[in-house]
């Protein structure tokens, strides 16, 4: 196998998620840095190399911006290097860092995700202009939230699904984000709060629509010789994958992301999962609008297409049900800064891999899991499947 | 059929507010209230950081501890400005350095009134208090100690 | 052994904060603007727009018919040099009826957003608007028809199609 050490997850650690931070980008990755350390009773001297994931410069409104957050990243002077793959990025950041290790090349790799999305005015959205094509699309004055739209359309219509069983997702996450000690918007919505909010673009409600967020996250990395000292319960990843499509996107039928699909098959390939549905025991999928988080169990295999929403209708995806989706609350409930939103999943894994969750803890011993994100112009997959 | 070169323009319709950080608000305020600089000390290290910041970049420790920096440092590298950010050419050359200070570990880049070169000592001068509102302009330039 | 995490740090702001200034910030405004080259393909298509004609490619390779048009057909990696002339109708794929504006400005007559597949490719869709009068008779599926800006005014670019209209 190519793969020349094992990796684990030795240790987690995260900031607030919040509208509006004070503390700069730097700070932000310090402070989710710091509690990864802590947690790990590691030194940054024992970090050998560093692995940081931001989503676009222009939210910080700072050029070379993985390079501006690298001291608080804990990166001063060692082997460092920055990732951006749009809303991938989080799950991506892993991936990233795994390479270093599976490698051989180095024994740990502190993975960092950042996002400072409060700089950008007149709204962080302004800045997603620039996503459509510069020739023949900006033209027609579009807005982000017009992809998201679009794409809900496509699913909605395709599989005939009634937008009360999409709304309740986010129910669901936005009540399981209680209990997750970083989340910005938890709360106890209602069926009826998220049909009654303000239509922006039908189908998109603005409670369908995950909050805008400043936040870090962090996981520490490390071969198998070396996490088995740290910790006598480490989280192994055991599969990686990734894949895009592309950009035009016109071209596409968006009711199914077939990249996640790839993606997922290129990771679940690696760790030996043949039955998705069955082998996996809780998921976090990526979920910046409620549909994408039933768009994205379907690319995941974790059922047919079409069948999501049945799920989560029939309460399986909830935390004590069948199959967990999103027991942090996910990007609904928690918030979305961008690359760290993913990493945040990647660290809910490992807390629930480790039985550290507290309240958000799954039932039944769950021994393996699976964290995706997804983005660029609903373009990629990025998936990590971990094993306690 | 039409064929002539067809070129699209745009533009990036976003400004930024930069809050100035937890540390960046110590450093800030200190200037604007006090008219002093700060550093923020690494108390394992035993480096006073300038500007200040929230973490040791060598053992990752929070910083809490602030100290006063001395207002007369040591020009460590010096330059003139002759041209804008778009490429126009100054009316004056603007003569910028870079300046250290001896407790502090880092240094600070701002204009300099008249000619200096790199050894020389030069001392922070602040506007008046009125017109301080916590930004780096609060300083005004280094000048030459006699 | 490792230790549970404690609870996380940060310094939430409310907006009340910044307008005060009880938080210190600094404002920048770029200025920054591009001038894109259209490069080959959208080059033609730009100018097939201006005398009211959309084109497209086909891949000799795969077969496959394309808009917008591309010098290569990113499926098989190569180039592709066989130019379509494509009839302006086509087939609404998805939609959305967008209360927003690109800044977010709320307005009351919606735009329509859609994908439109253009009639004789290989399942190839543009983004444009469609006509929006009746935002409650849009469906996918729907037949629709360029609405072209007369040809005095038109100047190469996709808004020389102002909307795609249902064929009636």
């Amino acid at each position: 196998m190519f793969v020349k050490k094992r990796v684990a997850v030795v240790g987690a650690g995260m900031t607030k998620f919040m509208r509006r931070a004070q503390e700069t980008g730097k700070e932000l990755c310090y402070e989710a840095v710091h509690h990864a350390l802590d947690s790990s009773g590691l030194r940054i001297d024992d970090i050998e190399s560093v692995a940081l994931g931001t989503a676009p410069d222009a939210f910080d409104g700072l050029h070379m911006k993985g390079e501006y957050l690298l001291d608080g990243a804990g990166a001063w002077r060692k082997p460092y290097s920055r990732n951006f793959v749009g809303g991938g990025t989080g799950v991506f950041s892993p991936i990233h860092g795994w390479w270093h290790v599976a490698s051989g090349l180095f024994d740990t790799c502190l993975v960092v995700a950042e996002e400072k999305m409060s700089t950008c005015l007149p709204h962080p959205q302004a800045a997603f202009l620039t996503i459509f094509d510069n020739l023949i699309e900006r033209p027609l004055g579009p807005n982000l939230i017009w992809i998201f739209a679009l794409e809900m359309q496509r699913y909605m219509q395709t599989h005939k699904i009634p937008k009360e069983q999409i709304a309740q997702v986010a129910v669901k996450n936005k009540r399981n984000a209680l209990d997750h000690p970083s989340a910005q918007i938890a709360q106890a919505t209602t069926l009826q709060d998220i049909l009654d909010s303000e239509v922006l673009a039908w189908p998109v409600q603005r409670l369908d629509i995950s909050p805008v967020s400043d936040g870090a996250a962090a996981v520490i990395l490390a071969s198998e010789d070396v996490a088995r000292k740290i910790t006598d319960s480490p989280v192994w990843i055991d599969g990686v994958g990734w894949n895009l499509d592309t950009t035009y996107w016109t071209n596409r039928d968006l009711y199914f992301p077939r990249y996640v699909a790839n993606a997922a098959r290129m990771a679940y390939s690696m760790a030996g999962i043949t039955n998705p549905r069955k082998q996996i025991d809780f998921a976090e999928p990526y979920d910046p609008f409620d549909y994408k988080e039933l768009h994205h169990m379907e690319g995941l295999l974790l059922c047919r297409k079409g069948e999501a929403p049945k799920l989560t209708a029939e309460g399986v995806t909830e935390r004590d049900g069948k199959l967990p989706i999103c027991p942090s609350g996910g990007l609904l409930g928690v918030g979305n800064p961008i690359a760290a939103a993913g990493m945040m999943k990647v660290c809910e894994l490992f807390w629930q891999l480790r039985g550290e969750a507290g309240k958000r803890q799954v039932a039944g011993d769950p021994r393996t899991a699976v964290a995706q994100a997804w983005g660029d112009l609903m373009q990629i997959g990025t998936v990590v499947v971990m094993r306690g | 059929m039409s064929s002539e070169s067809i070129k699209v323009e745009g533009d990036f319709p976003v400004h930024f507010r930069y809050t100035a950080g937890l540390a960046g608000e110590k450093f800030l305020r200190e200037i604007k209230d006090n008219a002093r600089l700060v550093a923020s000390r690494c108390l394992k290290c035993g480096l006073n950081y300038l500007p200040p910041r929230i973490s040791c970049e060598r053992c990752m420790s929070r910083l809490e501890e602030y100290v006063p920096i001395e207002s007369v440092g040591v020009v460590a590298a010096v330059t003139r400005c002759r041209y804008d950010p778009e490429g126009k050419e100054l009316a004056e050359p603007v003569p910028l350095a870079l300046v250290r200070f001896p407790s502090a570990h880092g240094g600070l880049i701002h204009r300099v009134k008249g000619t200096v070169q790199v050894g020389d000592k030069v001392r922070v001068i602040f506007k008046e208090k009125l017109s301080r509102i916590g930004f780096i302009l609060d300083i005004e330039h280094f000048e030459k100690v006699r | 052994m490792t230790k549970q995490i404690p609870q996380p740090w940060g310094t939430p702001l409310k907006e009340e904060a910044l307008q005060k200034h009880n938080v210190l910030t600094v404002d920048y405004k770029p200025k920054v603007k591009y001038a894109w080259a259209s490069g080959i393909a959208i080059g033609r298509f730009l100018n097939g727009l201006k005398d009211g004609q959309i084109i497209g490619t086909r891949c000799d390779n795969c077969g496959r018919v394309v808009v917008p048009p591309r010098i290569f057909c990113e499926w098989c990696f190569k180039p592709t040099e066989s130019w379509v002339k494509l009839p302006d109708t086509g087939t609404v794929n998805t939609f959305s009826i967008s209360y927003i504006t690109a800044d977010t400005t709320r307005i009351k007559t919606p735009i329509i957003p859609a994908v439109i597949q253009i009639d004789e490719t290989t399942n190839a869709g543009l983004l444009h608007l469609i006509e929006n009068s009746k935002p409650d008779a849009v469906k996918i599926g729907m037949k629709v028809k360029a609405a072209w800006l007369p040809a005095s005014e038109r100047k190469g670019s996709i808004t020389d199609i102002k909307h795609f209209a249902p064929v009636r």
